[in-house]
């Protein structure tokens, strides 16, 4: 029928998405954290992303998928407002978050993008050192003590998995490390603020297969403390790591659902056709 | 479809001409910088004769008194022999001279009016010590005689008029190998002191002391006889001249003996760098000249470097897209291209004349002519610098949290360093070299060091001007070549340095950013 091994992630998600609760009530606010409502967003007068509406439950993950120029990674960047910085980008519609609009006129970005943390798709680590990376955000909002700082660190370094291979050299130039490990330091950057939403903006292309799996198993063990948004074209990658996946098609939702339907039994032609492998 | 043969003769044939091409330019670096570097060396390292001994010890106060005495008085011995030729030609002349007094003394004789008149005038010559002097009064003597002589008067008066004519032709030639003779060596014995210390001293320098030694011993003449060509040089022994007087033998010994008569020795003078000058340039070093260039770059950094990366921020990272913005950009490319002599101007009407940072031309209004000029260079150079940083590294920063400010301090300037710095160190070397935007704002021909306080009211020299100033203003260009020499090869030599250390920074922060 297709070439998606099905049988796999049937075994592993199991749960649909109607039944689940979230995993950590704390964080859970209006249980739709973040929320999307006939959203869009404008290339100067190109619509790229097209009246979109959904909502991200806390504590899940959430894959998006679709072809090339579908305007996912627009999506995914306009939630922390990285658009911005195309000065032809422009928006319409509402899009929540915690309750409040963020592009509403009394927010404040840079707590926004705190609250909400980003990995790209080319890890990115600054040319500092590996400690200087993951406590630059630290640094940012809060004059920590140096022994706070220390340790704000190297949890962090253990949530993305780092800690052991990196704990000797702290020190050293952090583009010293290799592909793999640097995509794990820019995780543990965005960590190391605590923010309450992960976006992942394609984290595993650039990545070997050996280190693609290491980000997916981090996924795996960030969920339920975090929300994450993971903008993938792997399709295996989604089915593997996600409780639900998004379909968007030339600008436009086509379905959102959770990973097992989706892929399974999916309602609309189209996300079929996609997932089959007719197109895209 | 081109064959591979071709093909790969073709792309040997660019390689070629490339490496052609770095090769002469490198040569003809080597040939401009080269000549430079060996005529500058010769200001600081150089035989230096006992006079250049006695400045230092009279003017800087430098090296052993009981020593150099010791030395001077061996100098003294081997000049002995100068000093007695022309004692003893002195004497001949003299003596020649009396034999004329004598005749207009027998004319004195007669006992009437003419001899009372002749026997006052010689009465006064003989009160006249300077022997140009009393041959003047001789022949004035003679003149007026002349016309009321009567026969028995002639022979004397003949007398007289052979001997003032002979010595007067004497004295001219005497006069000028005298005055060789001081520029030599130094004043004569009886010579009345002189403030210059240009006069006081003979040559300090062996090699011009061997131009003035040939100076002394030959005539430079030039010979137009033909008139179709240019003039010939002839030389013609001065000695010649001299035949048959007791000056013959002071030429053997200025020819074989000079050595002993100046004593010289490889030196090197060092603090040719900090010392001040002496008598324009004649004597000492290049000291203010360098402290004024120091001053003046550094002003120029100091005011260029801050405000050209804040504008190469506001270009790269705040500017919106507009009429506005690519005014000013194509205002600062403007800025670049405008000659400097008008920056020289501007400087001088503006921030002397309009806004009056100081009373007159000083190291302040100079420096920030200068820094004005070189703003574009620094503004661009950082702009590229900042353009060319990776858009993850802002991005990164950005999604963290940072607002942009603190984005720009703490990720895009360090990484953008090395460009910055590069454009920096690049507008430094203009800066040190740049004269014109000077000439008006800030330096002057000659000064004193100036004190870090004195920046803001007081003029200073410069290098760059004083290099102009004195192959094109200086009363005596060639006596002072070397300082000339030296200075260009101090200032290249600060360039280069400058670049070096910026090459080698910008490695080390390379280095640290890739980790």
């Amino acid at each position: 029928m297709n070439n998606i091994p099905t049988s796999e992630f049937a075994v592993r998600r199991p749960p649909a998405v109607s039944v689940k609760t979230p995993r950590n009530p704390a964080q859970a606010g209006n249980g739709n954290q973040l929320m999307a409502d006939s959203f869009s967003v404008y290339y100067g007068p190109f619509e790229a992303v097209k009246k979109v509406s959904c909502a991200f439950p806390v504590g899940e993950v959430t894959a998006l998928i679709g072809p090339s120029g579908c305007g996912k990674s627009t999506f995914l960047r306009a939630i922390n407002r990285m658009n911005d910085l195309i000065p032809s980008c422009h928006v319409k519609g509402l899009l929540y978050f915690g309750g409040k609009r963020i592009y509403g006129p009394k927010l404040d970005v840079t707590v926004l993008r705190r609250r909400i943390g980003m990995v790209f798709q080319k890890p990115n680590p600054f040319p500092k050192s590996i400690y200087d990376n993951v406590a630059y955000g630290p640094r940012l909002h809060a004059s920590c003590s140096r022994r706070d700082l220390d340790e704000r660190v190297e949890t962090s370094l253990r949530k993305a998995a780092l800690w052991d291979e990196v704990k000797d050299r702290l020190q050293a130039n952090a583009l010293g490390l290799s592909g793999g490990q640097q995509q794990r330091l820019c995780l543990a950057r965005a960590l190391a603020v605590n923010p309450e939403v992960l976006l992942m903006d394609e984290p595993t292309s650039a990545l070997d297969p050996k280190a693609t799996a290491a980000i997916e198993d981090l996924i795996d063990a960030l969920r339920g403390a975090y929300t994450i948004i993971i903008v993938t074209h792997n399709m295996q990658q989604a089915a593997r790591v996600s409780d639900l996946t998004a379909f968007l098609y030339e600008g436009s939702l086509i379905e959102v659902g959770a990973t097992s339907q989706l892929f399974t039994n999916p309602k609309e032609k189209r996300t079929e056709d996609y997932i089959t492998g007719r197109f895209g | 479809m081109m064959r591979l043969q071709t093909r790969k003769l073709l792309d040997r044939a660019f390689a070629g001409v490339g490496v052609f091409a770095i090769v002469l330019m490198a040569l003809a670096l080597i040939a401009i910088l080269l000549p430079i570097f060996q005529r500058g060396a010769g200001a600081y390292v150089f035989r230096a004769t006992v006079e250049h001994r006695r400045q230092m010890l009279d003017l800087f106060e430098r090296g052993d008194e009981d020593v150099l005495v010791k030395e001077m008085q061996k100098a003294l011995e081997a000049r002995q022999p100068v000093l007695e030729a022309l004692a003893s030609y002195r004497a001949d002349q003299s003596e020649r001279l009396n034999e004329a007094i004598g005749a207009a003394d027998r004319l004195a004789q007669r006992d009437d009016l003419l001899g009372r008149r002749i026997a006052r005038a010689v009465e006064q010559l003989r009160h006249t010590a300077d022997l140009r002097q009393q041959i003047d009064r001789l022949s004035r003597i003679e003149q007026l005689m002349r016309p009321q002589s009567t026969p028995d008067m002639t022979d004397d008066l003949d007398l007289i008029r052979d001997i003032t004519s002979e010595l007067e032709v004497q004295a001219a030639q005497y006069g000028e190998l005298t005055e060789r003779l001081r520029q030599l060596l130094g004043p004569l014995p009886g010579d009345e002191p002189r403030i210059l210390p240009r006069f006081r001293y003979g040559q300090a320098r062996w090699d011009r002391a061997l131009i003035k030694q040939s100076q002394l011993l030959y005539i430079e003449e030039w010979d137009y006889s033909d008139a179709s060509a240019m003039g010939r040089r002839v030389l013609s022994p001065r000695r010649d001249l001299f035949a048959d007087t007791a000056l013959y033998p002071l030429f053997e010994h200025i020819e074989n003996d000079l050595e002993a008569m100046l004593r010289p020795r490889w030196t090197f003078y060092g603090r040719f760098l900090t010392d001040h000058s002496v008598d324009a340039h004649f004597f000492g070093g290049i000291g203010p000249e360098a402290l004024g260039t120091f001053y003046l770059t550094l002003g120029a950094m100091l005011f260029a470097v801050p405000l050209g990366i804040i504008a190469a921020i506001y270009f790269a990272e705040y500017a919106k897209p507009g009429r506005t913005v690519s005014f000013l950009r194509s205002c600062v490319s403007t800025l670049a291209g405008v000659p400097s002599i008008v920056f020289g101007l501007f400087g001088l009407a503006f921030f002397i004349y309009t806004i009056r940072v100081s009373p007159g031309k000083s190291v302040l209004a100079g420096s920030l002519t200068l820094g004005l000029l070189i703003l574009p260079t620094v503004i661009r150079a950082a702009e590229e610098a900042i353009l060319a940083v990776p858009r993850e590294y802002k991005e990164a920063a950005l999604a963290l949290g940072a607002g942009r400010w603190r984005t720009v301090l703490t990720v895009i300037l360090p990484a953008a360093l090395p460009g910055i710095l590069t454009g920096t160190v690049i507008s430094m070397g203009r800066a040190a070299g740049e004269t014109a935007p000077i000439i008006f704002t800030a330096a002057v021909s000659v000064g004193v060091a100036l004190q870090p306080t004195e920046v803001f009211t007081q003029a200073t020299p410069a290098l760059s001007w004083n290099i102009y100033n004195l192959a094109t203003e200086h009363e005596a260009v060639d006596e002072i070549r070397h300082v000339q020499y030296g200075m260009v090869t101090t200032l290249v030599g600060i360039v280069l340095l400058l670049n070096i250390a910026a090459i080698w920074m910008r490695a080390r922060i390379s280095r640290k950013l890739r980790g």
